[in-house]
């Protein structure tokens, strides 16, 4: 009893066939487009490279490259069998490493959805490195003489100012950290002086942020010091000012840009997944109707085609069977000290001969 | 006295018809890049239309587009007249179309040779025009509560930040008008009164830049009031710092940016002027070989092709007197008249005899 039985004549093979090449040749587009999108992302991930702290998430990126360039080789032994499966002298050279592939590719969309769903799952690594990272990056934001951390300024200050963002989960961030490097406080100031000695650790910090964090579209001029002092600018209250600075967090705006990113190309490798068992489906078909075919004897008959032989279960069993008996094989029966030809009873009568006569038993010699 | 003669055999004739062919459909495509790019030149000019006076470089790309577009249908008629060549009897019907499509081709090979000239020429009138726009443009950043100049801040702002400039000629141009709109001036503040005081036109000017001036290269955070001051901040000299503002002005960094952009088509329009004229050579060789060819007893024997039938001086003269001829036929002449009223008189008194 098989698994959805169609029966093809010898046209609707051919037909099959041709339909079937032009599917994998499109596949290997489709690999290719999984390929630059696993590209792109990688790109994207290593711009931002210096905002991320080091977690996996560049795993997600080298999956779908690899996953594209096998895509590629895959459909076009694809196209190269189905091309050859026309002709039935060509079809046999073919025959023995059909069965293979088919179950190689089977096994490979296991990984291409596999790789569409690490896409969504990516959300909450991402999320952390970039929380780590921004913390980092603001901290180290005066450091612009120290070698390694001199450009993170620059980074941050075009971060902000490009995703229209103000500091990891806001703007207060900012009022936490020293952001203005000690080369440029003069110290024999009695302002700076208080300032430093009214936290534990020594830090100069002021209720005040960096220019990058200035918001456009405000009517009024960039309010970026004493941003909670109300006395300290005319007609302005802090609690009420929404357009003065950009409310979003910086973490907030690269996790929805990514996240954007991520969904549209785990959509992209979705689709992919359900063409590629699509064609699948389709090789199968056309892979057990000409084995069917050449079991009849005669190619240009009509034969039946299937996906499984017999039902689920039945199939299941027969092949845990000979993985048993893989198994089994390997193994020595230990009851008989181990040698296998002693005890194995007569099974056959002996066979003394064309005239079948039992030999004489030849006297012992005294 | 006939220019640039050459023999063409029925192979080669065809050969020509066939190469001339091609030829055509490349300038057809590269009449379409010439009309794309007179396109995306339009909207950068339309982009930063608010800091522009004027818009007379905007004929530069209005040409381009036009001559794009015409490029396209001249350069498919002559892919058509190509076809149609190889057919005896289809091929006189062009022949007056010819005429036109040659003037055609070569006032566009002109306008091509202009639009590079324009390009040059109108840089001076560009620079002009932002120098007005800019300077509006700075006056108006405080009004952001007067309706038609509401976006002049933003526009400004985004433009410093993108093009990495300050101000008109540089920075120095803030320190000159008012931008810090009047609404958040506390009137009541004794700085605020001395600095309305300090000049004629009772304006708060202060030695303060926006925010949108400031250089994210810069390793310390951006100074943006009391710059001339080099008491109110550690460790600066404000004659040294060149990295706390950008120290480009806006005026200077646009045009930069709008003469790149026409240089860079520059090479386009060369090939495409090019192309146009080995076209025009090309269909003119075809004409007058297929013209030769129809004109003998064997028509698929050799005739001459040729550019011009008598050297270009007298082709000017036949010229001239045509044109002459054409314009005194439209003007009534007295004498003409009778002399042809005699004419047909004795046309008809004869008639009556025979």
């Amino acid at each position: 009893m098989a698994v959805f039985r169609l029966t093809f004549t010898k046209t609707k093979r051919d037909k099959l066939a041709q339909v079937l090449w032009i599917l994998n040749w499109i596949s290997v587009v489709t690999g290719i487009i999984l390929f630059s999108l696993g590209l792109f992302l990688k790109v994207e991930i290593n711009k931002r490279g210096e905002l991320m702290a080091e977690r996996n998430i560049q795993y997600v990126p080298n999956m779908l490259i690899a996953v594209g360039l096998i895509a590629c080789a895959i459909n076009f032994l694809g196209g190269k069998i189905c091309y050859d499966c026309v002709d039935t002298t060509k079809f046999l050279r073919w025959k023995l490493i059909m069965l293979p592939y088919i179950l190689c590719t089977f096994f490979f969309t296991f990984c291409v959805l596999v790789g569409a769903l690490m896409c969504y799952s990516m959300h909450g690594e991402l999320e952390e490195s970039l929380n780590l990272g921004l913390t980092e990056a603001i901290r180290f934001y005066k450091d612009t003489d120290t070698p390694g951390r001199c450009f993170l300024k620059q980074t941050v200050d075009m971060l902000q100012i490009q995703f229209k963002c103000c500091g990891n989960n806001g703007y207060k961030d900012w009022f936490q950290i020293q952001w203005i490097s000690n080369r440029y406080l003069d110290m024999s100031q009695k302002e700076v002086v208080d300032r430093l000695r009214s936290n534990v650790q020594g830090k100069y910090l002021m209720d005040g942020v960096p220019f990058s964090c200035c918001n456009i579209n405000s009517p009024r001029p960039c309010i970026q010091q004493q941003i909670t002092n109300n006395s300290a600018h005319f007609h302005y209250e802090h609690q009420t000012e929404e357009l003065n600075l950009w409310m979003k967090g910086c973490r907030q705006a690269l996790l929805e840009y990514y996240t954007h990113i991520l969904q549209s190309i785990g959509l992209s490798v979705l689709i992919a997944w359900l063409f590629e068992l699509s064609v699948l489906t389709g090789v199968r078909y056309l892979q057990t109707s000409l084995e069917n075919g050449l079991r009849q004897g005669d190619l240009n008959s009509e034969s039946d085609g299937w996906l499984l032989e017999q039902s689920f279960m039945e199939t299941a069993r027969v092949n845990l069977n000979i993985i048993k008996s893989l198994g089994k094989c390997n193994q020595i029966d230990t009851a008989n000290n181990g040698d296998p030809n002693i005890n194995i009873p007569c099974t056959s009568k002996a066979n003394y001969g064309p005239d079948n006569v039992p030999p004489k038993e030849i006297p012992e010699a005294s | 006295m006939v220019l640039l003669k050459i023999k063409f055999t029925q192979q080669r004739r065809v050969h020509l018809a066939q190469g001339l062919w091609l030829l055509s459909w490349m300038a057809v495509m590269w009449g379409a890049i010439i009309f794309c790019l007179g396109v995306y030149l339009k909207t950068e000019l339309l982009r930063r239309d608010e800091v522009m006076d004027n818009t007379e470089i905007h004929v530069v790309p209005n040409i381009l587009m036009m001559v794009g577009l015409a490029s396209i249908g001249t350069n498919w008629v002559a892919s058509r007249v190509c076809q149609d060549s190889m057919d005896a009897t289809r091929f006189p019907r062009w022949k007056v179309l010819l005429l036109v499509w040659f003037a055609v081709a070569a006032v566009l090979c002109c306008l091509l040779i202009a639009v590079v000239v324009l390009s040059f020429a109108l840089q001076g009138r560009l620079e002009e025009s932002l120098k007005v726009g800019l300077r509006n443009g700075i006056r108006f950043y405080k009004d952001t509560d007067v309706p038609g100049r509401c976006f002049q801040k933003e526009t400004i702002d985004r433009l410093q930040m993108e093009f990495r400039c300050c101000g008109n000629n540089n920075f120095k141009d803030w320190f000159e008008v008012q931008w810090v709109s009047s609404r958040y001036l506390n009137f009541t503040s004794k700085e605020v009164k001395d600095r309305i005081r300090s000049n004629v036109d009772g304006r708060y000017l202060l030695d303060g830049i926006p925010f949108s001036c400031c250089n994210p290269s810069s390793p310390r955070p951006c100074l943006l009031y009391h710059l001339t001051d080099n008491n109110a901040h550690y460790s600066y000299d404000y004659h040294s710092e060149e990295l706390n503002v950008y120290s480009r002005g806006c005026r200077q960094a646009l045009t930069d940016y709008y003469m790149q952009l026409m240089n860079s088509t520059g090479p386009g329009v060369l090939s495409v002027i090019l192309i146009q004229i080995s076209v025009l050579l090309s269909m003119r060789y075809l004409q007058t070989a297929m013209e030769g060819a129809m004109g003998l007893e064997d028509p698929e024997g050799e005739s001459e092709g040729y550019l011009l039938e008598k050297g270009v001086k007298e082709t000017f003269e036949d010229l001239k007197v045509n044109a002459l001829t054409m314009l005194k036929f439209g003007q009534v002449d007295p004498n003409d008249t009778e002399g042809s009223s005699e004419a047909a008189e004795k046309d008809a008194s004869p008639t009556p005899a025979s």
